[in-house]
This record gives C-alpha cells, sequence and structure tokens, in this order.
C-alpha cells in the first residue's frame, strides 16, 4: 500500500510535535524510524493508524485518509510500548478479538509464537510481567498480516534471546509476503540491517529519508592529519569532526574509494551513530 | 562463510565480496549453485534487497547467472572474469598501502625490494 504524507503538522497546545513533514513511503519494505525522544515518531505512527488527526496536511493511504475508515484501518496493526490491550482480558482472547479484526489473520503464526514465548492463554493481560506483555503485542503483529504493520518501539522488558527470535520471525514472514513494516527503535544496532530504507525525524521535521545501503555506500568516517583530512573536506558536507593530537576524524557524505586514494584511513558509519551526529548537529543549527 | 558481516561497509558489497572470494579461491566452482537471497538473509539477518542487490550485481558482471525457478549458479568464466578483475585493483589495494607504511618506517626501495623477494621461511 502506497503511503503519502503531505504537510502534514500536529500540534498539542504550543508544542509542534510534527511540523509540516512531507514524503512517501512507496512499497512494501521495511522502513527503520529514527529519532531521539520527543521527535515526533510515535505522533507520526498514531496518525497514520488513524488513531488521532493531524492538525494540519494528512496523511493517505492508497489515496485514503486512514482516520475513522473501517477498511484502512483493518489493514493496518500498530503494536506499541505498552497498553496494547485490555488488561482484564485473557491471552486467548485478545487473540480472538484480533483475528476477528484483521482479515489476514493467521492463527497458526501465532499459536507458533505463543508458544515460542511460553505465554499461557489464560492468563489475564494485567498478570503478565513487562516482557510477556511485548511478546504478546509481537504475536498480535506478526499474525496480523496487515499490509502496513508498525512496531513502536514494541519490545520493552523482552530479553535479548526473544528480540532476536522475534526478528528472525519478522525477517522470515517479510520474505514469505512483503508487506510494509515501519519499525521504531533505539536499540538501532540490533535491527539496522533489516532496513531497507531510513527515516530520520527530528523535532518535528523529516531530516532524512535513504535507503540505508545508500547511507552505508555514501557517507564515510576518514582519519589521518588535521591538513590530510581538511584537504579531504573542502568540497564536501561534514556531518561532524573532532581531533586529538594532531589527528582527525571526520563524518561526511563521501566516498570510501576517494578517501582511501588519498591515503586516509577510512572506515563506514553505522547508522545507529549516523543518527546520533545527524541530529545532534541539526539541534543546535 | 563467515560469522557476521561489518556494519560500517555497505552490506550488498560485503555479499558480493565474500562470493567473489569463494569462487577465487575455488570454494565455488563453475556451475555451482550459489546461495539464494533468502538464504544469505536468513543467515545473516539482513533485509532480503540488500542481499539481492549484491547476488544482481554479479549478474550483471556475469559471474552468476540464473536458472528460472532453480537458482543463481557461477558462470564458466566467473573465475578469470575475476581474477582480471582484482588483478587491477592490485596495486591501490595492496602495493600503494605497503608502500606507504614502508615511507612511514623509512624503508627505502631497496630493502623493500629485497623483503618482496625474499623467500617465505616455510
Amino acid at each position: 500500500m502506497k503511503i503519502e504524507v503531505r504537510n502534514l503538522s500536529k500540534k498539542y497546545k504550543d508544542n509542534h510535535a510534527l511540523k509540516n513533514i512531507s514524503f512517501n513511503l512507496e512499497e512494501p519494505k521495511i522502513y527503520g524510524l529514527l529519532g531521539r525522544n520527543g521527535a515526533g515518531k510515535t505522533t507520526f505512527m498514531d496518525i497514520l493508524s488513524g488513531q488521532i488527526l493531524a492538525s494540519d496536511g494528512q496523511i493517505l493511504i492508497d489515496g485514503e485518509n486512514p482516520f475513522d475508515n473501517q477498511r484502512l484501518t483493518e489493514s493496518i496493526c500498530l503494536i506499541k510500548e505498552g497498553h496494547n490491550f485490555r488488561k482484564d482480558l485473557k491471552v486467548k482472547n485478545v487473540l480472538k478479538i484480533y483475528s476477528f479484526f484483521y482479515p489476514n489473520w493467521d492463527q497458526d503464526l501465532a499459536e507458533a509464537l505463543i508458544k515460542e514465548y511460553n505465554l499461557n492463554l489464560n492468563s489475564k493481560v494485567k498478570t503478565l510481567s513487562k516482557g510477556m506483555e511485548s511478546a504478546l503485542g509481537i504475536t498480535v503483529g506478526l499474525a496480523s498480516k496487515a499490509p502496513i504493520t508498525i512496531f513502536d518501539e514494541p519490545y520493552i522488558g523482552l530479553d535479548a534471546p526473544s528480540r532476536k527470535k522475534f526478528y528472525e520471525i519478522m525477517l522470515e514472514e517479510y520474505q514469505a509476503e512483503k508487506r510494509t513494516i515501519i519499525f521504531s527503535t533505539h536499540l538501532i544496532d540490533e535491527v539496522s540491517l533489516l532496513f531497507e530504507e531510513v527515516l530520520i525525524l527530528q523535532e518535528g521535521s523529516l531530516i532524512l529519508q535513504e535507503e540505508s545501503e545508500i547511507l552505508r555506500d555514501n557517507t564515510v568516517a576518514v582519519s589521518g592529519t588535521i591538513e590530510e583530512v581538511e584537504a579531504f573536506l573542502s568540497d564536501k558536507e561534514v556531518i561532524e569532526k573532532k581531533q586529538l593530537a594532531g589527528m582527525m576524524t571526520a563524518y561526511v557524505y563521501g566516498n570510501m574509494e576517494e578517501a582511501k586514494m588519498q591515503g586516509l584511513h577510512v572506515e563506514g558509519i553505522p547508522i545507529q551513530e549516523l543518527m546520533i551526529y545527524l541530529t545532534e548537529r541539526k539541534k543546535g543549527a | 562463510m563467515r560469522k557476521s558481516l561489518d556494519e560500517n561497509k555497505p552490506i550488498f558489497l560485503q555479499i558480493k565480496e565474500q562470493l567473489e572470494d569463494s569462487i577465487i579461491d575455488g570454494n565455488m566452482k563453475a556451475g555451482e549453485r550459489v546461495p539464494s537471497t533468502n538464504e544469505f538473509a536468513a543467515y545473516y539477518k539482513i533485509n532480503p534487497a540488500t542481499a539481492a542487490k549484491g547476488i544482481n550485481e554479479l549478474v550483471s558482471e556475469s559471474i552468476l547467472f540464473k536458472r528460472r525457478g532453480v537458482g543463481m549458479f557461477v558462470t564458466e568464466d566467473a573465475k578469470e572474469i575475476l581474477i582480471k578483475k582484482y588483478k587491477k585493483s592490485f596495486y591501490n589495494n595492496y602495493v600503494l598501502p605497503l608502500k606507504n607504511e614502508a615511507r612511514k618506517l623509512r624503508i627505502n626501495e631497496n630493502e623493500l625490494m629485497e623483503m618482496v623477494k625474499r623467500e617465505d621461511n616455510q
């Protein structure tokens, strides 16, 4: 499903959570939605899933507004970091409700995940630990098979092996059937290899949208003497630089081969680091 | 197959180079089937589109060819093509850094030549 975001703004009293952002998500891909706390990620996902209204502008999904739109709501599944389910429901009832709601619901997958995460079907949501509740969220999100599945920091309290399992199954499901997965997390290093495209929000604005491989290909950290590095930087956009004892490391938009040819020490920049430098830089600017 | 990939480099390049290495080393021979996009993706936990990019570049360079519905295979000329390609970059990738390091350590040209010619101990 095609997602068009047009001049989208959201204001909470004096706080501009989203400031006139526009972009498209054209194809079913795994998208990483990144940004610091308060960047507007959750607000965006709430509007996308039709849970709240924009103050200005709109999101169109296959040309339609998702708010109060039955056909679209059953195509979108948003799993948040908590409070996804009513506390007094039993696990099996949660599954039942969602299975009625989502036309593509995969009961076999739901059961396999319940078993994988050792969830008791007869437990009430309020008795689940944080990690268990997250596991239930992940189960619903994956089994919904919604053409647009959104995970907003879905694994609070979930241990590392369980998160790993989640990534594996998400990848398997995505391989079996492409769908749009929007993934927002602060544990970027763990999942960044799964992202096909990355979006970074900063203080309500979109500061980057790019394929992750193009990012890895076009951003480099170069080190050398201050003169050498400065010479390399002359015609480039610098993200960040630091120096120590006559040596300098600079993070720039540039090509690895070119930097190597100039005898500089060259490394790529993992997406997590890139996000950190970009959002630190833009803050003061 | 390496245990994991290096996030400091484009992932598709590493998939590509890994296959190239296996072909040059002779671990993968002409006519052999290479792992599929999905197999690479599952093994390294990477986006399948990324793995596909690496494999597709090898197809366009005639290192691999596609048999519809069966998979990707190493071409007859793959090894020769790769050796030619890597020879071209050998100077930049190996000789140039060697010379730079030698200069730093004040190893002159004669000393360096001597070392290059020296018989390996084994």
